[in-house]
Formats: C-alpha cells, sequence, structure tokens
C-alpha cells in the first residue's frame, strides 16, 4: 500500500469520526492511569453505555501527562468542544455518563476543562489552566491524544510526513537540518545531535545501526515509558529517518523489561509498519530498506552507557569500554552505530515534518527546543511535562507544578537523578537549560525532577542516591566500585549519628577520584549527589556530625517519638497501632513512648488524631516527659 | 554437541521436566550469543527462575562457557537463581517513593515477613523486593503485590496488605 492511500485512509477514518453522531470518550490507560484506577472507570464506562442503550466510541489513549488528575477521561460530543475529568472514579463516571452523555449537562463542577473550538460556562479552557499554560508539546505532541495502537491515528496527526519528506531530500540534507535545529541528545548527555550523526555517516562501512536508547533507569524518571505507551510511532519514525540520513539498515530498540505495556505498544507498532509498507523493504517504495528489532533489558543501570549498552545487546554482561572507538566508529559487532534517546528520536520525527527553523524557535540559544520531565516528590500536581528550555524552576514548580503541598518550604530540587544535583532555593529562577545547570553542579540528565520539601533530609538524599549508583556500579572500574562503596560507608555513619569530624573533606576527597578514575558517566556523575549537597546543604552534614540532629527530622537513627502530655487525651489510638508495642498507657491516661523498644516507624505520628496531634518527633534537643502513664489533666 | 541435536531425542514423558522444557525453549533460537539474554529471559519466564541444569543447558546450546552465562545472569537484575514465592511483592525505591517514606514501608515489610529484600519465605509464600521506579511517582509511595498496584501507601496500610493478603487469596 503506497504512503498516499494509508493518508488519505488515515483521513477519511478522522473525518468519519468527527462527523459521526456518536460522543467519543477518551481515557488515558499508560502504566500510571491505569495504577490510578482507569480499568475500573474504563468497566463502569463501558457498563453504563450498555444499559443507557447509548453508542459512543471509546478510545484509550496514552498519558497526557497530567498524572495528578488520573484517572483521566476526555468527552467530545458533536459539536461542542471537548470536555476533560479528572480523578474520575467508576461512580463519577456513571454520573458522567448519564448527565452529560445522555441529559446534555457537562457538570462544570466535576469538569477540569475544555479543549476545542468553543465554550461551556463555569469550565476553564484546559490550555489556559497554569498546569498547561507555559507547556510547549513536541516530544509529547500526540501523547493522550490518539490511540497509539493505530497508526492510521498518527498519519492522520502528520505522522510519517517528517520520513516522506527526509526521503525526498539527499542524506546529508537530513543531518543538515537536524544540525540547524540545535537538538542535543535528551538521554543525559546533550551531545549536538546532528554532530553525533555526522560521525557515524562519515565512518567507512557499509553495514550501519541505528539504536534507540530506551532502557531508562534513573529513578524518578518515565518519561520515555509515557512517550512509548502514548505515541510509538513518533519514536519509530524519528529512527527511520535516522536510518535513512545514516545509511543504516536495521536497528534496534533497547527497552527496559519493566516496561511491559510500551514493549507491546512498540510490537503492536512495528507491525502495523510492515503492513503500511512503512519497515522492511523499500520503504514508502523508495530504495529505502530497514528492519527494527526489540532487545529487553534484563535490569542493569549501567546499560543506559552505550558501550554498555552495545555489550548488552551483543550478549554479553552490560560493561562500558573504552572511548574512542566510539559507537560511531566502531559500535554493535564493530560497525558504526548511532545511539540515540527515546525523546531525541521523537523530536526528529517533528522537525523534519515541521522544518528545523520551527524547531529553534523554542528554547535558548544554546539550548534548542523543549525538554521532557518528571515532576515528581513534594509537589501539588505532579505528572509528565514538556517545556521550552529556558524556563526557569520557579515556573516549572509553583506554575505548573502548582507549588509544595501542605504549606511546606521548599528544600531543593534535584534534576538528574543519580548523575544530577540538588539545587537550593536560590536557583529557583535560573533557567532550564543545559548550561545553567550544568555550572551549578546538578545536569538536566535525562529529565527526572524531584521537588524536596522541609521535611527531606539532604544528607539522606545523598545517601540514597549513592546506595543506588553503588549497587548499579558494574564493577569494571575500581574507583567506582571501591570509592562508591566508601562514600556509602561514610554517608550511612552520618545519618546513622557515628559522622567523625573530617568526612565532608573525605567525601569531596573521595568525589574527585571517582569522577577522575571511572571509565563511564556512571561513575563519573555518581558523585554530583553528595558534591552539591555539600556545596548547598553543608550546614545540614555539620548538624548530623557534630550536633547528632537531622533538622529534617528524617534520619531515624537521629529523631526520637514522644507523647506531648498536654495535647494527650489518653484516647489509646497509638498505642493499639503501635507495631512494637512500645506505647503504654490506658484510656484517659497520658501515653507514653518506651524509647528503648521504639522502631521509630512513625505509625503512632500518622494514626494520633489531628484535633490532638500529640506526638512530636525531635532531634537532638531534651524533651521533659513522664516516664510512666499518669492521668490526663495531671501535671507531668 | 550442542542441545539443539540433543533437543530432539527428548522422550515425550520427560517434556515436563526442566531438561524437556528448556530444550523447547532452546528450539525457536538459532543458538547465537546475542540470543543469551533473550532466551534466559524467556526460561525465567517459564520456569520462574534460573535453575543452574537449565543455565548449563543453555551454554551448551549457545557454545560458550558456562561461567559465561552464569556471569550474565548474576550480573542482571531480573535473573533469579532460586525460586520465587507464590506471591511477589514490590516495594518501589525510587526518588519520588522514597521521599514519600518508601524506606520506611520496607523495613515494615521486611520485619512482618522476616526475609530481606530479594528473599523468599521459607513457606515459598512470598518474594520482597525493590524496584529502581515504576513511573507512578505521582500515587507515590508505591507497593505492587504481583501486578496490582496500592498507592499512596503507609505503614499501617502495608501491614493489612499482608495481613489481608494470605486470606483473599482463599477466595
Amino acid at each position: 500500500m503506497g504512503f498516499e492511500k494509508i493518508r488519505t485512509e488515515a483521513m477519511s477514518q478522522r473525518k468519519a469520526m468527527q462527523t459521526s453522531p456518536n460522543a467519543r470518550v477518551l481515557i488515558g490507560t499508560g502504566t500510571c492511569g491505569m495504577a490510578a484506577g482507569a480499568g475500573d472507570v474504563l468497566e463502569s464506562l463501558e457498563s453504563e453505555l450498555a444499559k443507557s442503550n447509548i453508542e459512543a466510541d471509546i478510545i484509550q489513549v496514552g498519558c497526557i501527562g497530567l498524572c495528578y488528575a488520573e484517572p483521566l477521561i476526555e468527552i467530545i460530543k458533536p459539536g461542542m468542544p471537548s470536555v476533560f475529568y479528572a480523578n474520575v472514579t467508576p461512580e463519577l463516571m456513571s454520573e458522567i455518563v448519564s448527565d452529560y452523555l445522555i441529559a446534555g449537562n457537562p457538570r462544570a463542577d466535576l469538569a477540569l476543562g475544555t479543549r476545542g473550538e468553543g465554550t461551556l460556562d463555569g469550565i476553564p479552557q484546559l490550555f489556559d489552566l497554569p498546569v498547561l499554560k507555559s507547556q510547549v508539546r513536541i516530544a509529547l505532541r500526540n501523547c493522550g491524544n490518539i490511540d497509539p495502537e493505530n497508526i492510521y491515528h498518527y498519519v492522520a496527526s502528520g505522522g510519517y510526513e517528517g520520513l516522506r519528506k527526509a526521503l525526498k531530500i539527499k542524506r546529508q540534507e537530513v543531518i543538515d537540518e537536524v544540525k540547524r535545529s540545535g537538538l542535543r541528545g535528551r538521554g543525559g548527555a546533550g551531545f549536538p545531535t546532528g554532530v553525533k550523526w555526522q560521525f557515524c555517516h562519515d565512518s567507512p562501512g557499509t553495514t550501519k545501526y541505528i539504536v534507540c536508547n530506551a532502557d531508562e533507569g534513573d529513578p524518578g524518571a518515565f518519561m520515555d515509558r509515557a512517550l512509548l505507551e502514548g505515541d510509538p510511532h513518533a519514536v519509530l519514525e524519528g529512527m527511520l529517518i535516522g536510518a535513512y540520513a545514516l545509511g543504516a539498515s536495521e536497528g534496534y530498540i533497547y527497552i527496559r523489561a519493566e516496561y511491559p505495556l510500551a514493549i507491546q505498544r512498540l510490537k503492536v507498532a512495528l507491525k502495523q509498519m510492515e503492513e503500511c509498507g512503512l519497515l522492511g523493504d523499500n520503504i514508502m517504495d523508495s530504495a529505502f530498506s530497514f528492519h527494527i528489532k526489540i532487545k529487553e533489558g534484563a535490569g542493569a543501570f549501567v546499560c543506559g552507557e552505550e558501550t554498555a549498552l552495545m555489550a548488552s545487546i551483543e550478549g554479553n554482561r552490560g560493561m562500558p569500554r573504552p572511548r574512542p572507538p566510539f559507537p560511531a566508529q566502531a559500535g554493535l559487532w564493530g560497525k558504526p552505530t548511532n545511539i540515540n534517546n527515546v525523546e531525541t528520536w521523537s523530536n526528529i520525527s517533528a522537525i523534519l515534518r515541521r522544518g528545523a527553523d520551527w524547531y529553534a524557535g523554542y528554547g535558548t540559544e544554546k539550548s534548542r527546543g523543549t525538554k521532557t520531565f518528571s515532576l515528581v516528590g513534594k509537589i501539588m500536581r505532579p505528572g509528565l511535562i514538556e517545556v521550552p528550555m529556558g524556563i526557569t524552576l520557579r515556573e516549572i514548580i509553583y506554575e505548573i507544578g502548582g507549588g509544595i503541598p501542605e504549606e511546606k518550604a521548599f528544600r531543593a530540587v534535584q534534576t538528574g537523578g543519580p548523575s544530577g544535583g540538588c539545587l537550593p532555593a536560590s536557583f529557583l529562577d535560573s533557567p532550564v537549560d543545559y548550561e545553567s545547570l550544568a555550572e551549578a553542579g546538578s545536569i538536566i540528565g535525562s529529565g527526572g525532577m524531584v521537588v524536596l520539601d522541609e521535611d527531606t533530609c539532604m544528607v539522606d538524599i545523598a545517601r540514597y542516591f549513592l546506595a543506588f549508583t553503588q549497587a548499579e556500579s558494574c564493577g569494571k572500574c575500581i574507583p567506582c566500585r571501591w570509592g562508591t562503596k566508601q562514600m556509602l560507608d561514610i554517608l550511612e555513619d552520618i545519618v546513622s549519628g557515628n559522622g567523625r569530624e573530617g568526612d565532608i573533606d573525605l567525601l569531596i576527597e573521595l568525589s574527585e577520584a571517582v569522577k577522575d578514575g571511572s571509565l563511564c558517566a556512571l561513575g563519573g556523575t555518581a558523585p554530583n549527589p553528595v558534591l552539591t549537597t555539600i556545596r548547598y546543604f553543608r550546614d545540614e552534614y555539620e548538624a548530623h556530625i557534630f550536633e547528632k540532629r537531622c533538622p529534617a527530622l528524617a534520619c531515624k537513627s537521629l529523631i526520637s517519638y514522644y507523647v506531648i502530655p498536654e495535647k494527650c487525651e489518653g484516647c489509646g489510638i497509638c498505642a493499639r497501632a503501635c507495631p512494637a508495642e512500645a506505647i503504654m498507657g490506658d484510656k484517659r491516661m497520658v501515653h507514653v513512648i518506651d524509647q528503648d523498644r521504639c522502631t521509630k516507624c512513625g505509625t503512632c505520628f500518622e494514626v494520633c488524631p489531628s484535633k490532638f496531634s500529640a506526638i512530636a518527633v525531635v532531634s537532638g534537643e531534651p524533651v521533659t516527659v513522664p516516664l510512666e502513664p499518669v492521668p490526663v489533666g495531671s501535671k507531668a | 554437541m550442542t542441545l539443539q541435536q540433543v533437543a530432539p531425542t527428548v522422550p515425550q514423558a520427560e517434556e515436563n521436566t526442566v531438561e524437556g522444557q528448556v530444550a523447547d525453549i532452546l528450539a525457536l533460537y538459532k543458538g547465537e550469543q546475542s540470543e543469551l539474554i533473550p532466551i534466559l529471559q524467556r526460561v525465567q519466564g517459564e520456569l520462574g527462575y534460573l535453575p543452574e541444569l537449565a543455565m548449563r543447558q543453555v551454554a551448551g546450546f549457545v557454545g560458550v562457557p558456562d561461567s559465561k552465562v552464569f556471569g550474565i545472569a548474576t550480573f542482571y537484575a531480573q535473573f533469579k537463581l532460586v525460586p520465587t514465592g507464590r506471591k511477589i511483592i514490590r516495594v518501589c525505591r525510587g526518588t519520588g517513593c522514597h521521599v514519600r517514606g518508601a524506606t520506611r514501608l520496607l523495613s515494615e515489610l521486611e520485619k512482618e515477613l522476616g526475609i530481606g529484600p530479594g528473599e523468599t519465605t521459607p513457606d515459598l509464600e512470598y518474594t520482597l523486593e525493590t524496584v529502581a521506579c515504576f513511573g507512578s511517582c505521582a500515587l507515590a509511595p508505591i507497593v505492587v503485590v504481583d501486578d496490582k498496584v496500592h498507592g499512596r501507601m503507609t505503614v499501617p496500610k502495608v501491614r493489612k496488605l499482608v495481613e489481608d493478603e494470605p486470606v483473599s487469596s482463599q477466595g
């Protein structure tokens, strides 16, 4: 089937859908939507529709990024703007069906926003909401809007248009277009994509490989998963364009086995591409042929590193090797290989379709275009966002993210996962681009962005990331293998109250050694979380070491739980809930926590009714409480 | 002699043995080294873990030393060398979950089940695991029992999870 025919079919399908008298209901059923309960909502929707005997087209879509609002549904009635409903439960779903689909009341009280032409009383425009207003969707352009398992949906949204354009120009012209766009690798390092392509293009040899790095391993990052689940064709089209430009006929997608839905979506997409003549021999009736294989990773963070990833595809342990030779010279099985990340590939298909100038119109001089982030942690509206480079951290955290919950104070924002760092409030007005974050000691990385509030201990965060990299170190370079271990031991000592004078200097010294002595970026960046927290939160390290105090009241060994005698009403809830049976006291008696038995699990703190708030957490300060239960109201 | 040549001679009656099961899987592959990890993934998918004999069988089939297969099986976190429990409880240790108290959930589960992460209860009922990130950070902290995701977990909720699970599984 020629591409023209496919496009005609896609457009006529879209037209039929738009002119259909049926309402359309879009429901987000990505991993996060399902985790939030979209499955039950879908069931409720189907049964309500069947019960009331009305026809509606249900379309399962990927994640639009409003994780806080999941399960999220969008209802499009003919001639009306579409209406989004957030946090839908099966009960709400049945109300929405009867009130809006049947009776025509859009239930402004439940609606989150509208999209498309026209307005509805009392419902804001979705893209006017602070959470979406400053976002620009390029890589995620179709996520949440199309059925990711239907290639016609993608084609009707301009899909494979970029490939069609690329195939009409010379290979070098495609590379020049990518260079002109200013796109830099979205996997973390930020190397200019066009320049990387040129290296591989110029390498001698007839067999070349293209790889999509979908081994998203940073804890707290899920951009690539959401993109592959929501719009796999955008990524695959990018790979085809790259393969054409570099003269590769074979490609691999290296994806985490932990992402079963994304793998399934990719398999469906590859099959549809073959059926449509977009994969295999003579793509779009041209001389260009390309094949793609999926390789499932087996759970090793280091395989995100290019040379380790290639070793893994070849069937070895995923251990990095020295560069040069670079993959562009000698990669998979010794052949020139070009590896780009999921988000980079998705940008490629957009750039070829809409032009380098359009793309370069977003972002800053050195960091063009947009970047996706998974915005999580202590934030009102966690989600998957895509913003123009150069936006400030403040805009991301306070406008898009809605600030910190429970009126807590902002402590830091962690970017770049285990390779990145923690930035304090003084950086809130810094632009988010490759240079600015690097200067501050952190990195953009693949796009994890974790907001930390006053309850988060910065020493513990450093320990957390070090524990991760230490466990994930492949063991090849001794400074990484043993250096991270020594650093972790020191950090464990500090958070458990055994820190010693000189520990901070030793950590800095070890950091330098690990950075200098490691082959790959895992070791080269592992000390970043430690170095940035020392740089910006040195006082917290000192409080742990010298005063045996955790200012955030987070480090178990340094805190104690107490019942405040003046506030305790002797209800007994905490004593019954305490798993360690460490709380003494009968009804109407001020309860007392046995400090020797207390495991500091925090259960009492959680269960004490908020009208009493009688449990206190303290660190490094003396507390006077009765040693035995006393009657409520009596002087301690 | 590679196992591909041996495979057809495995008698019908032994098809259900580990050796037979592995041979059936190997019959789907060519024996190239790049297939090593996919083969091990498939074997584990079938058997639940990688018994020593199965690893030797795979090594013979691909034509690499046993040590190479063992090296791969121990390098990647996905591979297990011992059987897992009937129920797998996984605690997310992503950053989003960590700052929302995942450590406390993990130590509670360790205490309730009497095992550490990566271990299985002696009655083979539970395996406790940690994962780097489920990517459901908006619902942090997350605990996944088999494939059911439990979001916004607390210590009391986790305790209830373990207390309730065996009962509900009977029904």
